[in-house]
């Protein structure tokens, strides 16, 4: 049986909502509807969707916060709203937006207490903690409170809180919001590492299509609560047809470029937008360019998620 | 027992840490709790003026009545002291805290009752102790009173920590319910820091089968005190303070469950 088990798992908000002075309508929202999910141990899967399609409420079942309406679920051979607390041992579990370290104690005193928690055995703790310090480059702000800690350094602190107790699953919900690039890139080189030498089981929801590149070899999409795709991010990128966008500032203005495997999509004055397909290299375009023309800077604009899967629809 | 007492060592590991943490600031600790210890104290000499004008309060005299008011005052003391923080289970459910909580592998209740334990609110329990002190100082003592004096403060307590978490569950329903809560357990606390016979019968009817508060102080005080029950209910009602604490708590428990079943966490 797969890791993460799921089938035909849903979840349903009843919402009221004012209709008149004193009256109110009852909607039912369907935040996950009839999800097929199956993930192996060591997998590094990326969850992504549009803002509200679902991605925190399947992961909220998941880990045993939300109790599904319907559907069968298991994770590590058990149900997760029912075994909350046994599971909690073999999963840890990231909230990008939110901290789950205490706010006014120093990072040290948070972890020492995740130990107690968890029941980490010392040597065991001692060496992960120094591990993960090392790695995360956490050494200086232990004695820091977590309130005083910039966003990128409290989820440095957050991520090796997660790790403590050696979880088998990791779930990241949305790491890198707000990080700045080096940041981003350190925490993605990170999470690689810990798959690669831990075997760690990773599922992350994202916005950014960066991380999911830098990580994941396996994507499922989900959209109004169902899921829209699953597979490769290339086949991703083939499916829905995405493109990346060449910004070319030229010398002087000029008319439409016109060079193969790009199309001009805007022009205003000398800069000029340029759509290529996301699987294709810049190299070859860039050098067709700058062999015609008088090329004064360039760069590269990454598919936005949000393109991707409307894009997808519309392509099927 | 291992089963039951496993929670209660991670109640005080938790805590214990909240404690050190909140120590570091020494000057702080000591006068938040005499503070605290002050401002409860004003409260019974509140009742200590009221009887320069009058010699009984519904037929009980002053160290009768700081009888009941210790008995109740050491029961709600140690329930805010050790599941108060449960009042802040709606801010913990906005915040996401409460999230974080349920992903970790100790019993919910007692992370939310245990977070951020806070040492000062022993002030009030000293405060308690000592007006509960006093007027035991008259009391004709005898082994079963003394077996009946450490069952209604264990019971006491037991009654009004259902309450607290009973109450507090209000909050995974509407967000706002925690005033609803404290009407409960603070006004029902100051109900019975008086003889119940200064109250309409059907007030200590209220309290006997509807909100069983007069079993906190009232009935096993009555037995302690050596006196008849004014309302005629029998002298068995004087020994279920037990028997009361046990149900709410067993009610309390049934209500969180369900609580947290019915759990929705917020949007992100």
């Amino acid at each position: 049986m797969s890791l993460i088990d799921a089938r035909g798992l849903s979840r349903t908000f009843t919402v009221y909502k004012r209709s008149g002075r004193l009256t109110r309508t009852r909607t039912e929202v369907h935040a996950v509807h009839d999800l097929d999910l199956a993930i192996e141990a060591g997998e590094m899967v990326g969850y992504i969707g549009p803002n509200g399609a679902g991605k925190s409420t399947t992961i909220k079942m998941l880990t045993g916060i939300l109790v599904p309406t319907a559907g069968h679920l298991r994770v590590a051979g058990v149900d997760p709203s029912r075994k909350r607390r046994s599971l909690a041992h073999r999963i840890g579990v990231v909230f990008g937006q939110r901290t789950t370290l205490w706010w006014d104690l120093p990072l040290r005193d948070s972890f020492e207490l995740l130990q107690k928690i968890y029941r980490v055995p010392p040597d065991r703790f001692r060496t992960n903690l120094a591990e993960f310090v090392e790695l995360l480059d956490l050494g200086d702000l232990l004695d820091t409170p977590v309130r005083q800690l910039s966003l990128g350094q409290r989820m440095r602190g957050d991520i090796t809180a997660s790790l403590l107790h050696d979880p088998e699953i990791l779930y990241l919900d949305e790491p890198t919001i707000g990080l700045d690039v080096v940041s981003k890139g350190r925490l993605r080189e990170f999470l690689r590492a810990l798959n690669a030498e831990r075997g760690t089981t990773l599922l992350l929801t994202t916005h950014d299509l960066q991380d999911i590149e830098a990580l994941c070899r396996r994507v499922v999409v989900i959209d109004h609560g169902t899921k829209v795709f699953d597979g490769p991010l290339s086949e991703l990128h083939r499916q829905g047809g995405s493109t990346r966008t060449l910004v070319v500032d030229l010398v002087d203005e000029a008319p439409p470029i016109a060079v193969e495997g790009a199309t001009t999509r805007r022009v205003e004055g000398p800069r000029q937008w340029l759509a290529f397909p996301a699987d294709a290299s810049a190299a070859p375009l860039v050098a067709a360019i700058t062999a015609t023309y008088n090329v004064a800077d360039l760069s590269i604009q990454e598919p936005d998620i949000e393109d991707v899967i409307r894009e997808l629809y519309t392509a099927g | 027992m291992g089963e039951l007492l496993t929670p209660l060592v991670r109640y005080y590991e938790i805590s214990a840490l909240w404690v050190r943490a909140s120590t570091t600031y020494r000057a702080s600790f000591w006068m938040l709790t005499i503070g605290g210890f002050v401002l409860t104290g004003v409260d019974f000499v509140g009742i200590w003026i009221l009887f320069h004008t009058v010699v009984s309060l519904g037929g009980f005299s002053l160290r009768e009545v700081a009888f009941l008011y210790g008995g109740t005052g050491l029961a709600i003391a140690l329930a805010d002291m050790f599941v108060g923080r449960i009042e802040r289970l709606g801010s913990m459910i906005r915040l996401g805290k409460l999230d974080t909580m349920m992903v970790r592998p100790v019993p919910l209740l007692i992370q939310v009752c245990a977070d951020e334990f806070a040492l000062r609110r022993i002030a009030r329990v000293l405060q308690a102790l000592v007006v509960f002190g006093w007027a035991s100082a008259y009391v004709e003592w005898s082994p079963a009173k003394i077996a009946m004096a450490t069952s209604m403060v264990v019971s006491g307590s037991v009654i009004f920590f259902a309450l607290f978490i009973a109450f507090a569950c209000l909050q995974f329903w509407t967000a706002d319910s925690a005033e609803v809560a404290n009407a409960f357990t603070y006004g029902g606390n100051t109900l019975t820091s008086y003889p119940l016979t200064v109250f309409p019968g059907e007030v200590v009817k209220a309290l006997t089968f509807v909100l069983p508060l007069a079993f906190v102080n009232w009935y096993p005080s009555l037995y302690i005190l050596g006196r008849d029950d004014p309302f005629g209910f029998p002298a068995w009602t004087q020994v279920l303070s037990p028997v009361v604490a046990v149900l709410m708590a067993g009610v309390a428990a049934l209500v969180w469950r369900t609580g947290v079943r019915h759990y929705r966490s917020t949007g992100s």
